[in-house]
């Protein structure tokens, strides 16, 4: 999923441009933060998740990154919105620059921001939830 | 889209009276400069006729410039030429270097250079005592970038030349951005080399030239057919030092102070959005450079959503460089990894105008609002 120009392509710009899940959640369920540590800028999830059938009701992000950070954070959020957390869970990164059509090679790393937090806000909720 | 270009630092529009008087060296005057014919000396007296034009620029003689691909090969020649012409292998330069400096130098460690890369200050300037402090009996040269390429900070040269002249030591300036800025007068500022190059003046890109004081003697890099004093060997590329010159011969006072002014309206206004800073100096600052933070939102997606408005920025951010790294200017200022990721870098020239620099304004503290509201730190 290499792009030949190493440019962002159109679909990347669109979702940083525009973020459809950007933005503060008031009272979430849990959040999850990450460091992307090639460049020390910082992601982070806030969830909301329905109890009963353990599915993420709703979904924001707020990121200090760059556009292939945004991008692959509000495209992360697309692909988990109303998935259980069983299968929000197996979103990685390959999921995440499918939907983005690729990233500059450069810029993987920020996809994998995106697997990473997720994964970890969600980590996060079962320890909450078993203590 | 009309595009709106805050980028002059890394590079310049050609200038279309440039264009025109590089044409004839194309079609007309294309030939050879070593040759005896007719074309051959149209084409010679274009070469000599522009080493006057630069070498007239900074004061120097004509002998004294030697013509070069641009300020990266210029760089290379002085560091290498001298080090391999001289048995004495200390250099001192300092941390804020174009890379074509700093790698010169990280490969010259490897053939036995001692380097001494000086700290500088917050706002980016050597301090000459450090200068003085670091010539040893080993020192060959202190090479010292004159306008930096990403503060805009200007350094005393005045002091730092005349402790090199008074220690015996040569004396070196990158002057790639601070040419044709700030006066370069290369016998009352004790300068025995000196780093030009065209495309940062709106000439044309692949030209530059090295005044080399007369009588030092350095090595060539490129060995070949005695070209230029026998100094840089390869058929000169006459049509790109023509337009070289003539970028040269067309600044005006004038424009440097319409520069600078928009440079100020902009910095000013900018520094009005809450939680912004000035990166490098108030003063002595190259009057077409601009750097600040943003705090809390990255440069690199500040730089993307200016691009979107037709506006082409610059940043020091780790995220737009092919290394992930952040910029060694804004480290060797005491910037934090994070506060150097917050950075942009506006560069101004004589074709921007007042309207560009109104919209610039009121586009900048959107964009800024838009990515702090997505920024998890406030
Ligand atoms: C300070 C400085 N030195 C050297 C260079 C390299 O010059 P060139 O691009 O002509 O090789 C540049 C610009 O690229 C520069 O800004
Ligand atoms: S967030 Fe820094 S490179 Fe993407």
């Amino acid at each position: 999923m290499q792009n030949k120009f190493e440019q962002y392509n159109k679909e990347v710009m669109k979702h940083f441009l525009k973020p459809k899940y950007s933005g503060k959640m008031k009272n979430p369920d849990v959040i999850g933060r990450i460091k992307n540590n090639m460049c020390g800028d910082i992601m982070e999830v806030y969830l909301k998740i329905d109890k009963k059938t353990n599915k993420i009701k709703d979904i924001k992000f707020q990121t200090m990154g760059c556009a292939a950070a945004i991008a692959s954070s509000d495209v992360l959020c697309e692909l988990a919105k109303g998935k259980t957390l069983q299968k929000a869970k197996k979103i990685d990164k390959k999921k995440i620059l499918e939907k983005l059509r690729g990233l500059p090679s450069i810029k993987m790393h920020c996809s994998v921001l995106g697997e990473k937090t997720l994964k970890k806000a969600i980590e996060e909720y079962e320890k909450k939830i078993i203590s | 889209m009309k595009q709106i270009y805050l980028d002059n630092a890394s590079t310049t529009k050609v200038d279309t009276k440039v264009v025109e008087a590089m044409i004839p060296y194309f079609s007309e005057k294309y030939g050879n400069a070593s040759s005896q014919h007719l074309i051959g000396q149209e084409a010679k007296r274009g070469l000599e006729e522009s080493r006057h034009t630069i070498a007239k620029s900074i004061k120097a003689k004509d002998d004294e410039i030697i013509f070069t691909s641009g300020g990266t090969e210029s760089n290379n020649l002085v560091l290498k030429g001298l080090f391999f012409a001289n048995e004495k292998k200390h250099i001192i330069t300092t941390k804020i270097e174009h890379d074509s400096i700093l790698n010169t130098c990280k490969w010259l460690e490897k053939q036995g250079a001692k380097i001494t890369y000086l700290d500088v200050d917050k706002g980016g300037f050597v301090n000459p005592e450090d200068v003085e402090n670091a010539i040893g009996s080993e020192t060959l040269v202190v090479s010292i970038i004159h306008g930096n390429n990403e503060l805009g900070t200007i350094q005393n040269i005045e002091k730092i030349g005349e402790i090199c002249r008074a220690k015996e030591v040569y004396f070196h300036i990158d002057a790639c951005q601070s040419y044709t800025k700030v006066p370069i007068n290369v016998g009352k500022q004790d300068l025995d080399f000196v780093t030009l190059n065209s495309h940062k003046i709106h000439g044309p890109k692949g030209v530059g030239a090295l005044y080399i004081k007369k009588g030092i003697k350095i090595n060539p890099i490129l060995h070949g057919g005695g070209h230029e004093f026998s100094l840089r060997g390869g058929t000169e590329n006459i049509s790109g030092i023509v337009g070289f010159a003539k970028a040269v011969k067309i600044i005006k006072n004038s424009n440097l102070k319409k520069i600078n002014e928009l440079r100020d309206k902009l910095i000013n206004e900018i520094l009005k959005i809450p939680n912004t800073k000035l990166n490098g100096p108030k003063d002595n600052r190259l009057c077409n450079n601009i750097n600040i933070s943003f705090g809390n939102i990255e440069g690199e997606a500040i730089g993307g959503y200016l691009d979107a408005y037709g506006i082409c920025s610059s940043t020091g951010s780790a995220c737009s460089s092919h290394t992930m790294e952040t910029s060694h200017v804004l480290k060797a200022i005491g910037l934090s990894d994070l506060e150097a990721n917050t950075s942009i870098r506006l560069s101004l020239s004589k074709f921007n105008n007042e309207e560009e620099i109104d919209y610039v304004l009121k586009v900048l503290p959107k964009i800024v609002k838009k990515l702090r509201r997505m920024s998890p730190i406030k």
